[in-house]
């Protein structure tokens, strides 16, 4: 008895199975969608992380996009250079040259240097503190929360001890998902070829933006003046901005009088991610 | 008999008596005050005075074209000091006009109280209210002529005051109540008129009897068909659409404004000032601010200009409890904006200052969800905050808004019924500018 109920059980489902199998088989080819065989292949050459840092929904419609030319070659901020070499030879055009940019942390107002006013025990997020503003006195800085990193998928930040985000100049692929995630917009994406910064976004006038921060700038306009090209820099809203179609990148000459050490030359090539942790390192031995 | 109310709902501690039987005090002519450019909901104001221009007590100081906006006045005689941006107790940096004053002060006329209702038109009340620069006085600061120019296919058929004063510590519209209840009748009546509706409702807690004495009593002469609705006492009892349901038993739909179920909706201090407006020409110029919380020395009612600094007012009830650490809210601890500088100016909607110090204080450390349901019990909008959360938190604005996050009310009832400590109506306020965001985005 057993037995039969076994046999017949087993029986019927492997003739549902059988049954269904082959309606399915013959659904895949009567209801076949053509795609193009292109995009898993291009899909293969791009990094395929799902970034956005491209501006379209995803790799697969930057994939589609590129193939019909509706995007460059350039188009996956990702990829860089080596992707748009890739992407140029397997679809027979020319190369183009892709423009790296990589993203900027322009507070350098961390717990050593910026004054505190009061104390947040809301959730520790920057999101959720520029609600009430978070714990330093200063309404344009960094939180120290870590909304950026954590919204990096290449692993190019981390926080340092002084509860600043940090790049690392040779990781980062210029996405731009960090500078989306700041809800105080510090983060900035620049070419590679930009050297000089000014590390504050306080536009508060001098007297105010110095008593909440010893690295803040107070618009004294002294790089101004040493910049070598006039309007190379410009004082817009009590802060220094660097005009970048006209000062040029390879000196100096501006950030040496600077009174509160805003503003910086050559400072995020020196960070890489190798270099980083081997701070790290030695900070605990 | 069992009063009216809404489902759901929290009892908090309301703390009233430490302010409730104290007389509305006038504050110090402040010797500085600080009129932000924005203090209401919509556009902007441009200021019209420039450096060094001497301004008088009710002179206009900022106006803009939008429709949705609210002129603001110098609150004191003066010169204008400096125009700048000044932190601003909402958050962030806002354009300011901050007036030096030189010690006078201006008569607005006294005289008997009442209006000539007849004469009084529909145009020249929503005119007096305009140029007064009025805006909702509970806290949101919606521009009241915006509430009383409804679009012509939106029939208008009650006029409801809310006199709940549901947050817990402040007693600012309860003592309004007691002290001028022919005034705010008779801004009632010229609400009433402009709206040309004839059925009014004051809903008021049942904590405050002596509020509902005072009203019974005054509004025989002046409109005595007014109906005035004790409600059970719970929070939020005076948020809008909690009001509407308990007095009308009408549901506002999502995304619907009470204009579209025919009821409009004004707070008791906005009918004071609607009097003003209309009998004297007096713009918004001060307001009753409660000074409560267990970290001051001496909680007060006072009557405060607008544009004096929190830190002045402060001081004049005694000054914070030392030693403690403080948590200083303006508003109530429920809804209120916590504040990080004192330096701030008391605006149009700040109902009162809370300063909480010590154990009063909730710690920063939250547990884990229990999945126990205390949220959705107690939302008075019917959500499931423990979820909507989790969608915040993670970025998912797609679900946030199909579980219907967007409809959240900002009370606080979650966070207050958490046994695990969860700072949920902060998530929920994350969610709500992450749908606002990818909206935005989506837009482009």
């Amino acid at each position: 008895m057993t037995g039969d109920i076994i046999i017949i059980s087993a029986g019927s489902m492997g003739i549902i199975g059988a049954a269904l199998s082959l309606f399915l088989a013959y659904a895949d080819k009567k209801f076949k969608v053509e795609e193009d065989p292109r995009i898993e292949d291009v899909l293969q050459i791009i990094p395929n992380t799902n970034c956005g840092g491209c501006g379209l929904a995803g790799c697969r419609m930057f994939a589609e996009s590129v193939l019909v030319g509706k995007v460059s070659i350039t188009g996956c901020v990702a990829g860089g250079q080596s992707v748009a070499d890739a992407l140029a030879s397997y679809l027979g055009v020319e190369t183009q040259t892709a423009n790296k940019l990589y993203a900027v942390v322009l507070c350098r107002g961390g717990e050593k240097e910026a004054v505190k006013s009061s104390i947040y025990k809301g959730e520790k997020t920057c999101v959720a503190a520029n609600f009430t503003g978070g714990e330093k006195a200063c309404t344009y800085g960094c939180f120290g929360y870590d909304d950026c990193v954590k919204a990096c998928k290449f692993d190019a930040m981390a926080m340092n001890d002084n509860g600043l985000p940090v790049v690392f100049y040779d990781t980062c692929v210029g996405c731009g998902a960090c500078a989306r995630a700041c809800p105080r917009f510090i983060i900035e994406m620049h070419d590679v070829s930009h050297k000089l910064f000014n590390y504050c976004r306080n536009k508060d006038k001098g007297a105010v933006a110095r008593k909440v921060c010893k690295v803040s700038c107070i618009a004294c306009s002294l790089c101004v003046k040493d910049c070598p090209v006039e309007g190379g820099i410009e004082i817009i809203d009590n802060l220094a901005v660097v005009n970048y179609d006209k000062c040029p990148q390879d000196t100096d000459a501006p950030i040496k009088r600077c009174p509160t050490k805003c503003i910086l030359y050559d400072e995020e090539e020196k960070i890489t991610k190798e270099f980083y942790y081997s701070t790290l390192k030695k900070t605990a031995a | 008999m069992t009063l009216k109310t809404f489902k759901h709902g929290i009892h908090p501690d309301y703390h009233k008596e430490l302010t409730a039987g104290k007389k509305t005090e006038r504050a110090q002519l402040p010797k500085k005050v600080v009129i932000p450019l924005q203090q209401h909901i919509g556009a902007p104001c441009q200021p019209l005075v420039k450096k060094g221009d001497t301004v008088t007590e009710g002179q206009k100081i900022g106006d803009a074209a939008a429709f949705v906006t609210s002129p603001v006045h110098s609150t004191i005689n003066g010169k204008v000091k400096e125009i700048e941006k000044h932190p601003h107790p909402v958050g962030g940096k806002i354009m300011s006009v901050i007036i030096e004053g030189d010690g006078s002060v201006k008569e607005w006329g006294n005289g008997s109280i009442g209006l000539d209702a007849d004469t009084l038109t529909s145009e020249t009340i929503k005119n007096a209210i305009k140029e007064a620069g009025i805006v909702g006085m509970g806290g949101a600061a919606f521009p009241t002529v915006v509430k009383l120019s409804p679009p012509k296919d939106k029939k208008i058929d009650s006029v409801i005051l809310n006199g709940c004063e549901c947050e817990p510590y402040l007693t600012s519209d309860h003592r309004l109540m007691i002290e001028e209840p022919e005034k705010i009748l008779w801004g009632m009546k010229a609400i009433m008129k402009a709206l040309g509706v004839s059925s009014g409702y004051i809903g008021i807690e049942e904590n405050k009897p002596d509020a509902i004495d005072a009203l019974e009593k005054a509004k025989k002469s002046i409109i005595p068909d007014l109906k005035i609705v004790p409600l059970e006492t719970k929070y939020p009892q005076g948020a809008e659409k909690m009001l509407i349901k308990a007095i009308l038993k009408r549901r506002v739909p999502v995304g619907k404004l009470p204009m579209d179920v025919g009821v409009v909706v004004h707070n008791i201090g906005t009918a004071k000032a609607v009097y003003d407006a209309v009998k004297y020409q007096k713009p918004l110029l001060e307001r009753v601010v409660t000074i409560s919380g267990n970290g001051i020395n001496e909680p007060k009612n006072l009557m405060v200009r607008i544009g004096t600094s929190f830190d002045e007012v402060i001081n004049q009830c005694g000054g914070m409890k030392k030693g403690l650490e403080k948590l200083v809210i303006m508003g109530g601890p429920m809804m209120g904006i916590a504040q990080t500088n004192l330096d701030v100016p008391v605006i149009k909607g700040t109902s009162g200052i809370t300063v909480l110090a010590g154990d009063a204080i909730r710690p920063a450390e939250y547990q884990p969800c229990i999945r126990c349901g205390g949220c959705v019990e107690t939302c008075p909008v019917n959500l499931m905050p423990y979820r909507l959360t989790d969608y915040a938190r993670f970025n998912e604005p797609d679900r946030f808004k199909a579980w219907g996050g967007i409809s959240c009310i900002e009370c606080g009832c979650c966070s207050f019924s958490c046994p695990s400590n969860r700072p949920l109506v902060q998530w929920l306020r994350v969610g709500k500018l992450r749908v606002r965001e990818a909206e935005k985005a989506g837009s482009r």
